[in-house]
């Protein structure tokens, strides 16, 4: 059983490959109820925690058959014209999907548009039904105008469709293309369709219908979508201060901090002290050094076992350059695919991203969270939330004494970066240009940080 | 064992008791304007779980800090809605169990038990009758005392949830809960079951009332009528929690045994948790089945962990365990495996696909891997006798405690539920760590059931609880299962430490 280790079993991915049928997620709803959110948010958790996904929006379609788009009568009811152009883009859409499964592996694939009408989300069903893909309808409920007007200033204003307008002519516009939609609205209706699966939300999330869950991956998703929320708030990362394995330039390990890295746990403390954050929550790993860290906050903090560093097994302590002298193979597989190698006896990214799953649900629940953590798990969890494949996330540069603001915005996550004025060793080692197993160790050790 | 770099400090399992001298505190900085915060606290190792924890000269002050996460920040009280016979009874202990398995106090308060026990004797349904004066206050009289057992467990016994099992079908019995939990400052959630389905609710009468003591005299004719009469008397104040008049309140509505669900207002991460658990259980009859690996080499050499193969032994189990399989026609079946060698190995044998979780992994023993409990007890006897004054909690150095594991394996466990028929091929620990779970064995009795090698478990849920049914494919194996000794101390002697050691090469 030689390789074993290295076997590629079909769980991979932090989901049992139990279901071999593709999935397609339809989204439902008037215009402005947060479906593009929820897909795109959807899919970059889907695709994160290892199954492939991608969005199918319908809109995008629509804007490179028509190009430029004029106003709300586009959308009227009888508009026979643009009907036609609708109905073939959401056609192409779908022909996209099935590719998508077939040629390129997809999973889930994501179909983002109204489909308000019985009629089309029965096409849908058809098309999944006669393919063997499974179908989830996720249908979004909201009448509360507030809610509306600030999706609709959030995201649609900013929108191809009305790049060249007034803010006040936009917001007219818009409302009007909603209309366009509710007089054929029909709900999903909990009678006549009750043998679908779906999940209604309603109001953001403060009620949930959900029918019919089919399998595991549906049952993720509900459990995702009900934690999810959109109250505005941050997320600070940062890493433990530098740390004495640190300065030695070994990996691993669970040593204290450097006498710099006490000065940035200071310099830490007053920075957060000068953000003035409502009801922070800290969270740490079970490593002293994330712990001493979090200690000069002078704050309640939590400690979870899931964010400790990535476990480098036989590797534990040791320099890069013992590394390449005791376990030359395995650096060089490791150069060959960061994301995927795991440590023997030790772990990989991806299984990091597997340990991290109920960190992020749990992220998702809280509101202004710091998290003090490690390099490969801030790599994970940034990886997360400015949505990076397994080849760039282990090699985000995530340095020492540099806190990252993330804070959810439109579709999307802003980053600011803040580095706190307190030198510290650099420990991110860039993929070399020779990977192969028969390079020298010079090659090997090339990019190789600086330390004692 | 794991490899460690000899140039590296080891952290020694013979701690001092002293607290581990933190780095000094950052000399005053001339730069920073506002107050410095007072010097950190210094950091002691607690020798049993291996969590960092500040510590006053020496011992380790109180702190929250190493509660994985803070599940709810005031005593939860789920409280179940439904008419008789629609599965409230089930949900509760089944939740109950898995709330106290991922380390959350739970206990439930059946108010039924407190009719009974109060009645002594059950005549007929006439007792439920919605006219019944007398039945009627012995029945606000039960919910009141168990309100009050509740509020006791909640505040002063350490209990994190209660969950209060009872019809609860009017607006005003949940009312008054509710006012009961505010003055308490306590959370409430409610967790109705609604069905119609008259297979269903037979079954279901079938299952669990006809074993009652309250029809142990009664034949099955008798007591199918008198419970349906039963039901009857409900069903005409029977209030459903509303969407409108109840939208503010929190609660999670199950349809139909599981096909359809109202969530409403989620307010924390236990409800959270609760709600997933509660919408991936079934009650589709199927079985689990656990096992170990075939036994290993490092198994017959009297060592723990590591990754090695199987014996002719194991091999042998293996054989015997594919034809046990095809003996028992289990429909539809699904086999696990960890990642480590000697139970895909064991599986290979089988002619089915499996799939590989590396969370099934053995537990992690750290600086103890691959060694005999005898190297063990010469190296580390301190961390030898701290294992045995706590095996549950007890965290390896570098390794992992039954805690951890407990919450490593919780996503598979969320996925038995799901699952139908499956066979988990795993090792020791993690299969106590199972078997806990579905036998609901406290945090004592875990880290010493009994999972003997070359031994199936036939785990099949029945009524309120679990069968299970032993089966040894009469293979020869070593015994791994090492109880624990009557000197704990860790001034005893070598002798007292290894008197319970199996027996090994």
């Amino acid at each position: 059983m030689e390789g074993m280790r290295r076997h590629r079993c079909d769980s991979t991915a932090s989901v049992p490959q139990l279901c071999n049928s593709p999935t397609v997620i339809v989204m439902v709803g008037l215009p402005a109820r947060g479906k593009t959110y929820i897909s795109k948010k959807l899919t970059r958790y889907l695709n994160w925690i290892g199954v492939p996904t991608k969005v199918f929006n319908v809109g995008q379609y629509r804007r490179e058959a028509v190009k430029t788009y004029k106003n709300f009568e586009f959308f009227k009811p009888d508009n026979e014209e643009a009907m036609r152009i609708r109905k073939a883009c959401a056609s192409a859409a779908l022909r996209d999907v099935a590719a998508y499964f077939t040629k390129e592996h997809g999973q889930v694939a994501v179909f983002d548009a109204t489909n308000t009408t019985r009629e089309r989300r029965a096409i849908i069903n058809s098309f999944a039904k006669e393919r063997g893909y499974k179908v989830f309808f996720v249908e979004s409920i909201c009448d509360d105008p507030e809610i509306i007007t600030e999706n609709i200033k959030q995201v649609k204003f900013g929108s191809p469709d009305y790049i060249d307008r007034e803010i006040e002519e936009a917001m007219q516009d818009f409302v009007q293309r909603i209309e366009c939609y509710r007089a054929s609205y029909m709900s999903i209706d909990d009678d006549m369709d009750r043998k679908l699966s779906y999940i209604k939300i309603f109001d953001v999330g403060s009620r949930y219908l959900v029918n019919r869950v089919q399998d595991h991956i549906q049952s993720r998703i509900v459990y995702y979508l009900m934690n999810i929320h959109v109250t505005p708030r941050s997320i600070y990362l940062s890493r433990h201060g530098e740390s004495e394995l640190n300065l030695l330039g070994r990996i691993g390990g669970d040593s204290g901090l450097s006498p710099r890295g006490h000065k940035y746990a200071d310099a830490l403390a007053s920075f957060i002290r000068g953000q003035n954050i409502k009801d922070l929550k800290v969270w740490t790993s079970h490593m002293k050094r994330t712990i001493q860290t979090a200690e000069t906050l002078g704050v309640q903090y939590e400690q979870w076992k899931a964010l400790n560093e990535i476990d480098a097994g036989v590797c534990e302590e040791l320099t890069y350059e013992e590394i390449q002298e005791n376990f030359p193979e395995e650096f060089a597989m490791r150069d060959q695919d960061k994301y995927r190698y795991r440590y023997p006896k030790g772990e990989s990214y991806e299984d990091l991203v597997h340990r991290l799953e109920p960190v992020i649900m749990e992220l998702e629940r809280q509101e202004n969270v710091l998290v003090v953590c490690h390099q490969a798990v801030m790599r994970c969890l940034l990886a997360y939330f400015l949505d990076k494949a397994g080849d760039e996330l282990p090699y985000l540069r995530c340095p020492l004494h540099t806190v990252l603001k993330l804070t959810p915005v439109a579709y999307g996550c802003k980053v600011e970066s803040f580095f706190l004025n307190i030198e510290a060793v650099n420990t991110h080692r860039d993929k070399p240009k020779n990977v192969s197993i028969s390079r020298n160790p010079n090659e090997a050790l090339q990019t190789v940080p600086d330390h004692i | 064992m794991k490899h460690r770099s000899p140039s590296a400090e080891q952290h020694r399992g013979k701690l001092p008791r002293v607290g581990a001298p933190a780095a000094a505190a950052p000399p005053p900085d001339g730069t920073m304007e506002d107050t410095s915060p007072p010097n950190p606290r210094e950091l002691t190792q607690n020798p049993l779980k291996k969590i960092w924890m500040p510590n006053k000269n020496g011992l380790p002050e109180k702190h929250i800090s190493h509660r994985k996460v803070c599940m709810t920040n005031c005593p939860t009280l789920i409280v179940t809605v439904g008419l008789p016979a629609r599965g409230k009874t089930y949900i509760s202990k089944k939740l109950t169990r898995y709330l106290n398995w991922i380390g959350v106090p739970t206990r439930e308060f059946n108010v039924g038990q407190y009719r009974r026990d109060f009645l002594k004797i059950y005549k007929s349904f006439e007792f439920f009758r919605p006219d019944n004066e007398e039945g009627l206050k012995i029945r606000r009289q039960c919910a009141s005392a168990a309100l009050n057992d509740v509020r006791q467990y909640l505040t002063d016994k350490g209990g994190q949830v209660a969950v209060f099992d009872a019809t609860n079908t009017t607006r005003e019995r949940r009312g008054t809960i509710v006012q009961f939990a505010e003055q308490n400052g306590f959370k409430v959630f409610f967790v109705e079951s609604v069905c119609e389905d008259p297979e269903v609710i037979q079954e279901n009468i079938v299952q669990v009332k006809l074993g009652s003591p309250d029809y142990t005299n009664c034949n099955t004719e008798e007591a199918v009528e008198d419970f349906m009469k039963r039901i009857k008397c409900y069903e005409n104040s029977y209030e459903t929690l509303d969407e409108v008049s109840d939208r503010d309140l929190s609660y999670i509505k199950i349809m139909d045994v599981g096909q359809r669900f109202l969530v409403n207002r989620v307010l924390d991460h236990i409800q959270s948790r609760i709600v997933y658990y509660l919408m991936n259980i079934h009650i589709t009859p199927r079985s689990i089945y656990l096992c170990r690996h075939g036994e290993s080499d490092l198994n017959v050499n009297g060592r723990i962990g590591g990754d090695s193969g199987l014996t002719p032994n194991g091999k042998e189990f293996a054989k015997k365990l594919n034809q046990f399989i095809q003996t028992q026609n289990i429909q539809d079946l699904k086999v696990w495996t960890s990642q480590m060698k000697r139970t895909i190995q064991t599986a290979e044998a089988l002619s089915v696909p499996y799939e590989q979780w590396k969370v099934l992994n053995e537990i992690d023993a750290g600086v103890c891997e691959e060694m005999m409990y005898e190297e063990i007890q010469e190296h580390y006897p301190l961390e030898f006798a701290l294992r045995d004054q706590d095996k549950y909690r007890y965290r390896y150095p570098k390794g992992e405690s039954y805690e951890d594991l407990v919450q490593r394996l919780e996503p598979v466990i969320m996925e038995l539920e799901r699952q139908e028929n499956v066979l988990v091929i795993c090792h020791q620990a993690v299969m106590r760590c199972l078997l806990a779970y579905f036998l609901d064995k406290t945090a004592a009795e875990l880290p010493y059931l009994k999972c003997p090698l070359h031994t199936v478990l036939k785990l099949t849920p029945v009524a309120y609880g679990c069968k299970v049914e032993s089966i040894s494919l009469n293979v020869e194996a070593v015994n791994t299962h090492r109880e624990k000794p009557e000197n704990v101390e860790v001034t005893r002697l070598s002798e007292e430490a290894l008197i319970t050691v199996p027996a090994h090469q």
